[in-house]
């Protein structure tokens, strides 16, 4: 399968007064034509950083992209030009924000804020954005487009709004849309609604989306495949099914052990004990372990090479490595 | 639309009434008349002259008088320059004492708000510490003082603009400059801060998403709802302009309103207070008013009035 972007060995950081944070650490994925992506993890783990890395655009200063590439179809995205990127912006790359109470312009009506993107790298007459508009609006099921176009921000609800959203990052036909948390801003009626139209645009448009977000009933509807994210590493890539039925990292087991279940009766939730390690000075070994039930002593002092499960799946763990398990074994009949 | 317009207008007379009625209380109230610094003038000629003014009435008669002449836009001929009415004179000085203030009032806005973008672009760089602390000079040096530096300096000294009075482009720039840098400096800052807030919103990164050009964003996205607040204290700077050109005006030589507004007050000259204060109050009010309006231009969310079913 054709791999829309690829993201090798991603470094970003950013510089502060109090020091230097590594946002993300080395991050490896891709993206296949046509497929969901989720990237999953608690808050602050670099999710959204490295989304916003491939659109390149974090705040520089202070955030930079220190090493690694960004391949999107087969170009490195981090040496291009800022005017180049512009032109990549919006065009084959889009984004969906997480608030869109937030993300419109209140100032300027739908229209303008949908055909601007459109006026700009396409260049077509006004006649022919306003007809492309209502297609738009139509496809993310807004009824009464051409009324709604004159409207303002202000006059639509917040699942209207992220329709409207969701429409502007998909006017230019772009082949890859990254939406940030889509979701979280949305009650859940409406969550469930949108959620549908993701699919129902990849459907049509055939899209690929990396979708982030750190709620897993979300993912195990729309994703094809996942990647859990820790302390600006990603630790486990898999299918939905590889993570969900067969998860090997200890953090992956414990967010799934974290999420409520309604098949269950009177099951407790276990929530993963400690907090997630302190980025001005990341630990050498694998993040993970000083919360990591079954840590060895390996764990804090060397990062665990990626292990690779089967043809999907792979793990960063020491005890899916085959050194690990060894030394598993020797410890065990030490004791 | 139409009835908020008329319900801004009834709301603008009350307001007038009340300016008229505080100043016609005020100015019977100062001890003097107009002809006390006459010492020529016998008890007769006094009389005759309050007469002919009406002075000699009840106050009563006197304040609906008044009214009248504002009601009729009649104020009279004027006490102290005899064979002027007061709309000769306010008709020879307003458009004088106007293009100064809208000279200024332009001046002020356009390179005020450049100004705030610059600082706000370079959040933290030489560009912005430079003009910033432009901004504070210009905000605490009163235009008086800055008019009587200007002079020294760039008229005087440098003999590269002319000292006073009113005629050319060339005997702008001083008054306009000493006038212009308060207000400048105010917009200057807040544009400013009001752009560092906005630039920091999900929508300018959603337009930058967009890949939009950089002016577009600054311009389209960010500039209009950082002016909000800039809209907001315009009608407070328009203010402080218009009483900025009673001491300007004086400094400069300018044969503007200010000039008669003040000698009026010293003369106890009734009519063109009268005349002088109404016109005054009314421009202000009409400029706040269409502040209101402009607001609710710049961001729709303010509707003047509320349509159906919103």
């Amino acid at each position: 399968m054709e791999k829309i972007v690829e993201v090798k060995n991603l470094h970003v950081t950013f510089s502060t007064y109090g020091g230097t944070i590594q946002a993300v650490r080395g991050v490896n994925f891709y993206v296949n034509k046509g497929e969901t992506l989720a990237i999953v993890g608690e808050s602050g783990c670099g999710k959204s950083v490295t989304s916003n890395a491939i659109m390149r655009l974090i705040p520089d200063p202070p955030g930079k992209i220190t090493q690694g590439q960004v391949l999107f179809k087969g170009e490195d995205v981090t040496k291009f030009s800022e005017k180049k990127m512009r032109s990549i912006r919006g065009v084959d790359i889009s984004m969906i924000f997480q608030d869109p109470m937030t993300a419109l312009n209140p100032t300027l009506t739908i229209g303008s804020q949908l055909m601007e993107g459109l006026r700009q790298h396409q260049g077509i007459s006004s006649a022919r954005s306003k007809q492309k508009a209502i297609e738009m609006m139509e496809l993310v099921g807004i009824p009464n487009p051409e009324e709604r176009l004159k409207q303002y921000p202000h006059q639509f609800s917040g699942g209207m709004r992220q329709r409207i959203v969701i429409a502007i990052a998909l006017i230019c036909e772009p082949e890859l849309l990254i939406a940030d948390e889509p979701t979280t801003a949305l009650d859940v009626t409406i969550q469930a609604q949108i959620l549908e139209l993701f699919e129902k645009i990849q459907e049509v448009t055939g899209v690929s989306i990396i979708l982030i977000t750190h709620d897993l009933g979300v993912v195990a509807k729309i994703a094809d495949r996942i990647a859990v994210m820790y302390a600006g590493k990603i630790i486990e890539t898999g299918t939905k099914r590889d993570i969900f039925y067969k998860g090997q990292h200890p953090y992956t087991k414990g967010l799934l052990k974290s999420v409520p279940r309604l098949d269950v009766k009177g099951a407790a939730l276990t929530p993963i004990d400690g907090t997630p390690p302190d980025l001005f000075s990341p630990p050498a070994g694998c993040p993970f372990a000083p919360r990591c039930p079954y840590a060895m002593e390996v764990c804090n002092k060397i990062y665990p090479d990626t292990v690779q499960l089967s043809q999907s799946h792979e793990v960063n763990c020491w005890l899916q490595d085959e050194r690990g398990k060894r030394l598993l074994a020797t410890t065990t009949t030490k004791e | 639309m139409l009835r908020y317009i008329l319900k801004r207008l009834l709301i603008m007379v009350i307001t007038l009434w009340i300016i008229v009625t505080l100043t016609f209380v005020l100015m019977v109230s100062i001890p003097g008349s107009p002809f006390n610094s006459d010492q020529t003038s016998n008890e007769t000629v006094q009389e005759n002259l309050e007469r002919h003014y009406n002075l000699d009435k009840p106050y009563h008669i006197q304040y609906l008088l008044y009214l009248k002449s504002i009601a009729t836009l009649e104020f009279g001929p004027s006490i102290k320059q005899p064979n002027q009415t007061v709309n000769d004179l306010l008709g020879r000085s307003f458009p004088i004492s106007f293009e100064l203030g809208m000279v200024t009032i332009i001046v002020a806005v356009i390179s005020g708000i450049l100004l705030g973008i610059i600082a706000a672009l370079r959040h933290n760089g030489i560009v912005d510490y430079l003009a910033m602390g432009v901004a504070v000079l210009g905000i605490s040096i009163p235009n008086f003082i800055l008019a009587t530096l200007l002079i020294q300096q760039l008229a005087v000294n440098a003999e590269w603009f002319p000292v006073a009075t009113w005629s050319s482009p060339a005997h702008m720039v001083l008054p306009v400059l000493a006038l212009a840098t308060g207000p400048m400096a105010i917009i200057a800052r807040l544009t400013r801060s009001t752009m560092l807030e906005v630039l920091t919103q999900d929508y300018i990164k959603m337009a930058r998403a967009k890949g939009l050009n950089p002016w577009k964003i600054i311009f389209k996205h960010a500039l209009r709802n950082a002016l909000m607040p800039v809209v907001t204290i315009m009608g407070t700077l328009l203010a402080g302009i218009l009483t900025g050109t009673f001491v300007i005006e004086q400094i400069f030589a300018i044969p503007g309103m200010g000039k008669y507004f003040v000698e009026s007050i010293n003369h106890r000259d009734y009519p063109v207070i009268m005349g002088t204060t109404v016109f005054y109050s009314s421009f202000l009010i009409i400029m706040l008013f269409l502040v209101d309006i402009a607001y609710g231009i710049l961001d729709p969310r303010i509707k003047v009035n509320k349509k159906e079913g919103e």
